[in-house]
């Protein structure tokens, strides 16, 4: 798998920074010092075996040339640009095979590009909410309406009055008597009309931002993690502070099914299992006779785990979404049709697992345990539910390799059987 | 014989105000509040020319200018209509009326608008 090119412009950072000769790491990693050369200057694509030697002869973690923060970055600008790409003039389309090189050099800016792109699209968002409040609010346009026929009735009548020379006085004071009582409908509807307009709903409540992304936002400031002393003594504090209703009956929902899989797996009797067992969450169903959804929840929302999770209901449309490293998850729209998770959610009860790799995401592989279930909420004869979860690990582990992606747009595999849309990322081939 | 135009409008006061006005003006005016009964008085008595409010309780105007235009003795009866919203006004377009009028409304336009529709001279001021 082919390195960014951001990993040359790094392994020469790093060197000159360490104060060694290009021909002592070259000599040490077992290449020669030209090819090295070729590499520190983004001329040639480096092997994970090479990069291997290089990290080791440079002494580094080969994983902080290419991983961290700035992949997060990286994969967010991708995410811009391809939102964007319908909208941007030819001449000013994103240099997105660049995309590394600008993160590279620039962070602030390329963050600040992104923090836009996200305003962008809550912006956008706010702007539809309204649109379809003005538009279907049947109560605003009953008091439109309301406002718009007094008006009319007082518009003719007091031009009746006005314009009319030799108005007898019976019709005079009928008018008049109308004028009055339009005059008074139209007073109580712009009054209505203003209370409406003016009651609790602002802005934020019709949604700035996306109410699960509020509630991923409020779990990421918490590393995903929930005690059960936390649970226990309950998150209402916490939650009251999320902005959009719906945000805060998601929060408490979330909160809910974890107080429910703390009951069913106190952290203590989950922690002893774990170090016997491993982060296996099949084995640790198995031998704690749980549902593995609980066991992958549970395993996710460990302090100081790695793990990452995402959860889909039956349309497939992602719940729940903490990412793990080398593993960026869509933030909106569809995710990858080869994801274990969609494996599993076609077959319920059946386990689904994978080793795993993101097209364009380094070498950096993961193995993907999926496992989904049914219920049915209002008996037999109602509508079934389904749930299916993945649990994204870590994996060192040598075996076939299954290249996935985030989402389609930013998706760099080529040959992909899958694919619903053309990427905006130039195709590379599937080792 | 004095030209005869059906209002069909569930306001009074507006409706009042439109009769008073076409009556000075030396049409005949009927009234319907609503659309069934404003059906049957087409019938009875067959006008030169209608005004619907486009907001009707029960029958939408919608409905009875369908209803109007599906009759064959009513298909080629000048319509008018009060609508307050401009999307109203494409669904009402496509319904088959002829002539539109925004509320609010001024007089002078709803009489110059009636005088063109039935066909009479435009009168000076």
């Amino acid at each position: 798998m082919p390195l960014s090119a951001l990993t040359g412009t790094k392994l020469r950072d790093r060197r000159l920074a360490a104060g060694l000769r290009q021909a002592d790491v070259a000599a040490r990693a077992g290449i020669s010092a030209s090819y090295l050369n070729l590499i520190e200057h983004n001329r040639r694509k480096v092997t994970p075996e090479v990069m291997e030697r290089l990290a080791d002869a440079l002494q580094i973690d080969r994983a902080a040339l290419v991983e961290g923060r700035e992949a997060a970055l990286v994969e967010d600008l991708r995410a811009a640009a391809a939102r964007n790409a319908a909208q941007a003039q030819p001449q000013a389309a994103a240099e997105v095979e660049r995309v590394e090189d600008l993160v590279d050099r620039f962070p602030g800016w390329a963050a600040l590009l992104v923090a836009l792109d996200v305003r962008g699209r809550a912006l956008e968002r706010a702007v539809e909410a309204l649109n379809d409040r003005m538009t279907h609010d049947p109560h605003l346009s009953q008091s439109l309406h309301e406002l718009l026929s007094s008006l009319s009735a007082v518009r003719a009548t007091a031009a009746i009055l006005a314009e009319t020379p030799d108005l007898e006085p019976d019709w005079a004071a009928r008018f008049h008597r109308n004028l009055h009582q339009d005059s008074e409908r139209l007073a109580a509807g712009a009054e209505a009309l203003v209370g409406f307009l003016d009651a609790g709903q602002g802005i934020k409540e019709q949604g700035i931002a996306a109410p699960q992304e509020e509630v991923e936002d409020w779990l990421r400031g918490r590393s995903w993690v929930i005690r059960d002393v936390e649970l226990a003594a309950g998150l209402e504090e916490e939650i009251e502070h999320l902005a959009s209703t719906a945000a805060r009956s998601l929060a408490r929902a979330h909160v809910a099914r974890a107080r429910a899989d703390a009951a069913a797996l106190p952290e203590a009797a989950f922690l002893a299992a774990l170090a016997e067992t491993g982060p296996d969450p099949l084995a640790l169903a198995g031998r704690l006779g749980l549902s593995p959804l609980v066991v992958m929840r549970r395993l996710a929302g460990m302090p100081g785990t790695s793990a990452g999770l995402v959860t889909c209901d039956g349309s497939g449309t992602l719940t729940f979404r903490k990412p793990a490293t080398g593993f960026p998850l869509p933030r909106f729209g569809a995710a990858c049709p080869l994801w274990p998770l969609y494996g599993a959610l076609g077959r319920p009860l059946q386990p689904v697992e994978a080793r795993v790799q993101m097209a364009g995401q380094s070498d950096r592989r993961h193995r993907a345990v999926a496992w989904a279930e049914t219920r049915h909420p209002l008996g037999p004869r109602g509508p079934e539910l389904r749930e299916a979860a993945m649990l994204i690990l870590p994996d060192d582990g040598a075996g076939p390799v299954l290249t996935i992606g985030s989402s389609c747009r930013i998706c760099a595999r080529g040959d992909c059987p899958a694919r619903r849309e053309p990427s905006i990322l130039a195709a590379e081939g599937v080792g | 014989m004095a030209q005869h135009v059906l209002l069909i409008e569930d306001e009074p006061n507006i409706a009042e105000a439109i009769r008073f006005l076409l009556t000075r003006d030396g049409l005949r005016v009927s009234h319907a509040a609503e659309g069934a009964a404003a059906l049957v008085l087409l019938r009875q008595d067959p006008p030169d020319l209608v005004i619907l409010d486009h907001m009707l309780p029960g029958m939408s105007g919608l409905e009875v200018l369908t209803a109007v235009r599906a009759d064959p003795e009513s298909r080629n009866l000048p319509v008018m209509m009060l609508t307050a919203r401009g999307r109203d006004r494409e669904m009402a377009e496509a319904a088959g009326a002829d002539r539109f009028m925004t509320k609010p409304f001024s007089n002078a336009e709803i009489i110059a608008e009636v005088r063109t529709m039935l066909g009479q001279p435009r009168q000076a001021p």
